[in-house]
């Protein structure tokens, strides 16, 4: 059975004839063309495709896209403006938290909202551990990931 | 000069935009979808397969069973091919199998329109089996009588030993203490985020195009041809961007089988994605030892004999065979040169998921056993266990006692003492009392480490590169040495910046390998690939600029030695101010100039005839809970000597994953298979306990950069390394917290409860 949703997804509005079966995953990647939504498991123990949906981050495996309808979606394809990279991911570049990448735009995701969410507020990196506790990295050994974030928060206000 | 900087990532912005391409992202209309029909026993034989009301589901493309495969029987192991029969890797496999050997073995195929498809018709098909009793264990596929997994076999996949330094009995008789011992080491698996997945093509009658997450992509065309029973140059083997391997892709998984169904189906395009719960079962596993040890030790502290018997388990297939238990034993002797050693190991076939490769190859188990072992030795004669490592550990100009190679490089010594400084050791010893009764504790634990940097002498180990000068004046380079995360595209970038003195926003790093216009290399594993390529880039990047500075010389009429490339520019050698000429100048010229004009490329393939020890140590600080079986780690250090330091943002980048690794074997992760039906309990992420944020500490690491000789760039293995001293490093520190002595992995809550219970704490 298909269904029309409409949502927006990286500041644009779009509708969507959907599979009631198919997760957000499926549709994001193979209708929106978002191919950063990555799948790790499919059964949301890895993080690989967190997107934020109304700016909180989901396992888009998990999240069936008739349940989109009327949301807002944000995936890391719609996080850098004018060529340039938002804070986040310009720490993840810097502070060496990108090796594979394929669990990166999950993170990246993840790490934004964690950062958005405590904007101005002291955060030690014992506090960064649980708000990125649902996405599993094999890399890195998520030391670099927390000193990104760290970075993000802690330079400048705006991006 | 761009060596020893911390350059960002080549990739790094491609991955942090989400626009560099998987296997996944490569859609291709029409694509159909395959997915294998696994066995749900062990152990057996396919009586009778009926695929029928599969095969008349609307949307079904095909199914293939065991009986519509080539008979041809082929080995997988990413290993260079060798031309001796004798050193071929073991030809166990068929596309397709009626005999079962391990729980998921793959008896069928579906290939149909979707994924729901695939999965519905998978659930029409009927098997009856013949079953047969599991041979979970390598003691019960050893013992007399038993049924070959593989037909003539006798269930072993391979056996072998070496001796050196002098009779092994005899050391033993000498020694003041001798001490034995039993590990235990289990089996993990890689979980790299990025489940198999391949896909193939083709676009005429004749070509296969396959592309695939692999790190070998030449070995998998030369292994798909031989799988198919077809010419090599009939197949091409494209690799994007990979979403982790460590190992599992040096391995040849999906490839043959897409190949055999675009084959089949007319090159219509199909794809197989292995799901995470079939991934852990149906890839690869590491090998799991049980490791036999004797050590003969002097009051002193010289360690002067190691008899080890190392059994090693390859699962249903051998894929990589004993490969991985003979490399695992040419550790111990890098490691302790001027020490007897007499090593034994044998390999064996069981009904459990097949072993292959996976970091640091078998030098994670062996070095568990030995290290348990060597800190035994120095409790036993009283000796801090730093001192002893101190005394005994491989030091420059020591020889590899089998082959005779002189260890070029060797700051291990010094690694050590950097840890103990570190981790403040002598202090943290002095200020604790000599023995800890409260249920929560404090301990202190080192371990260290060898490992090679490639495969020589065992295997060929060729690299290629091409660099071409762009009009632009930037170069393209092309290497056969494959990005899996570790960063190598970065490095190849460093060292042609360093070397042709062009800037490294100039040079473009061509990261996708495609087999029909890569230049020949074997891939990325064995730790090898900054050590064997920096030959092949040095070459090509001194020949290119040659080239570049000849032709330089030809449009200036100066002597091109009398010239140089600085920072992109062409400048004169007794004076850089005055002839100054942009390199894109010359770039320019030689593409279009109707007299001088002539493309300014160097296409090289090295051949590395060497292999550099690294070596290195873990130092950790451990708090156990007693009552609650609890380990948690206050301080951890990895101090690795790797030779130079190439770029210390990536090397820290493998050192802290490789460590995270490390910590997961050693406190958390083993593949669960029940010893009588071989049923697999915990093929996925949740029941497997990959280490997540909340598991891994802040990981502190440090470098002795020595210069190793037979290097372009001074520089030794360091992807793998990182991950192999960590679990005897915390079971040393376990068992100087608590008195515990666990001489298994991995140490779990569920592992310390019964050593716990044993030893009277509990």
């Amino acid at each position: 059975m298909k269904r029309t949703i409409t949502c927006t997804i990286n500041g644009k509005r779009k509708e969507l004839t959907v599979d009631v079966r198919q997760s957000l995953l499926e549709v994001l990647r193979e209708q929106a063309g978002l191919i950063s939504v990555k799948q790790g498991c499919a059964v949301g123990e890895c993080g690989a495709c967190t997107v934020l949906i109304d700016n909180v981050p989901i396992d888009s495996c998990l999240y069936l896209a008739v349940w989109a309808d009327g949301r807002s979606i944000r995936t890391v394809e719609g996080e850098s403006r004018d060529g340039k990279l938002s804070r986040v991911q310009q720490a993840f570049v810097e502070a060496g938290a990108v090796q594979c990448g394929i669990c990166t735009p999950g993170f990246v995701m993840a790490a934004t909202a964690f950062v958005e969410k405590h904007r101005g507020r002291k955060v030690t990196r014992p506090d960064i551990r649980p708000g990125l506790a649902g996405n599993l990295c094999r890399c890195t050994g998520y030391d670099s990931i927390i000193t990104a974030v760290q970075k993000s928060l802690d330079e400048g206000d705006e991006p | 000069m761009a060596i020893g900087k911390a350059v960002r990532r080549v990739d790094a912005i491609a991955k942090v935009t989400g626009r560099a391409r998987y296997t996944d992202d490569y859609f291709r209309p029409g694509m159909l979808v395959a997915k294998y029909l696994r066995s749900t026993i062990a152990h057996g034989r396919v009586k009778k397969i009926d695929t029928r009301r599969a095969q008349r589901l609307p949307g079904v493309e095909a199914v293939f069973t065991y009986e519509d495969v080539p008979p041809i029987k082929f080995a997988t192991a990413g290993h260079p091919y060798a031309l001796d029969p004798a050193h071929q890797d073991v030809q166990d496999r068929l596309l397709l199998t009626r005999h079962v050997r391990y729980w998921g073995d793959e008896i069928a195929v579906v290939v149909a329109e979707n994924d729901l498809i695939v999965q519905e018709a998978l659930e029409l098909i009927d098997v009856a089996y013949e079953e047969y009793s599991p041979l979970v264990t390598p003691e019960a596929a050893l013992a007399a009588g038993a049924f070959e997994i593989h037909a003539g076999s006798n269930n072993v996949v391979g056996e072998s030993c070496y001796a050196v330094g002098g009779n092994i009995e005899e050391a033993l008789a000498q020694a003041d203490v001798v001490l034995e011992g039993r590990y235990r080491t289990q089996i993990c698996q890689h979980c790299h985020i990025e489940n198999h997945i391949a896909l193939a093509y083709m676009d005429d009658l004749e070509h296969i195009v396959v592309v695939s997450s692999t790190q070998i992509p030449h070995i998998v065309r030369r292994i798909v041809g031989q799988a198919l029973g077809l010419p090599c140059g009939r197949i091409r083997v494209v690799k994007p961007y990979i979403g982790g391997g460590f190992g599992n892709k040096q391995d040849v998984i999906l490839e043959p089988m897409v190949a055999f169904l675009t084959l089949q189906l007319g090159g219509r395009p199909v794809k197989m994605h292995l799901s995470r719960e079939e991934g852990m079962i149906g890839t690869r596993v590491r090998h799991p030892f049980t490791t036999q040890m004797r050590a003969g030790v002097m009051q002193n502290g010289t360690l002067v004999a190691l008899d080890i018997d190392a059994l090693s388990n390859s699962g249903a297939y051998a894929s990589h065979g004993h490969a991985v238990a003979g490399a695992a034993g040419a550790r111990s002797r890098a490691l302790y040169p001027r020490t007897a050693i007499n090593y034994h190991a044998k390999t064996v076939y069981t009904n459990i998921p097949a072993a292959g490769a996976m970091r640091a190859y078998g030098a994670p188990q062996m070095m568990f056993a030995v290290d348990c072992m060597i800190e035994e030795a120095a409790r036993r004669i009283g000796m801090d266990p730093v001192e002893f490592r101190l005394k005994n550990v491989a030091r420059q100009g020591d020889v590899d006692p089998l082959t005779g190679e002189g260890f070029e490089s060797c700051g291990l010594a010094e690694c050590l003492q950097r840890g103990k400084a570190l981790i403040q050791w002598d202090a943290k010893r002095a200020a604790r009392p000599r023995k800890q009764t409260g249920p929560v504790r404090r301990g202190l634990g080192v371990a260290c480490f060898s490992y090679a940097t490639g495969t020589y002498p065992v295997c060929l180990e060729i690299s290629g590169a091409r660099i071409i000068l762009n009009p632009d004046g930037s170069v393209h380079i092309q290497v056969g040495a494959t990005e899996i995360g570790q960063g190598s595209d970065t490095i190849v970038a460093q060292m042609v910046a360093e070397t042709a003195g062009i800037p490294l926003a100039n040079v473009h790093v061509v990261s996708t390998q495609d087999t029909d216009v890569t230049p020949f290399d074997t891939g990325a594993y064995a730790s090898r690939q900054a050590y064997v390529t920096s030959n092949a880039v040095f070459r090509a990047a001194t020949a290119l600029k040659a080239k570049i500075l000849e032709h330089a010389g030809r449009m200036s009429g100066i002597l091109p030695a009398e010239l140089e490339i600085t920072d992109g520019r062409i400048v004169r050698r007794d004076d850089r101010a005055r002839k100054n000429m942009p390199l894109a100048a010359v770039a320019l010229d030689a593409y279009y100039d109707k007299q001088r004009g002539g493309q300014l490329t160097v296409e090289v393939s090295h051949k590395t005839c060497s292999n550099a020890p690294a070596f290195g140590c873990t130092f950790v600080e451990i708090e156990v809970d007693v009552p609650l079986c609890r380990v948690q780690i206050k301080e951890i250090y990895n101090i690795h000597d790797s030779g130079i330091i190439l770029n210390p943002l990536l090397a820290q980048g493998q050192v802290q994953g490789g460590v995270a690794m490390g910590i997961g074997a050693g406190l958390y992760e083993e593949m669960l298979i029940d010893p009588e039906s071989g049923y697999i309990y915990n093929n996925n992420l949740l029941d497997y306990k990959v280490p997540t944020i909340m598991d891994v500490p802040d990981i502190g690491c440090a470098f002795v950069e020595t210069f190793e000789p037979t290097s372009g760039y001074g520089n030794k293995s360091l992807g793998e390394p990182p991950i192999i001293a960590p679990p005897p490093a915390i079971r040393n520190a376990l068992w100087d917290a608590t008195g515990v002595k666990i001489d298994e992995l991995p140490m779990t809550a569920h592992t310390l409860y019964k050593h716990f219970m044993k030893a009277g704490l509990l």
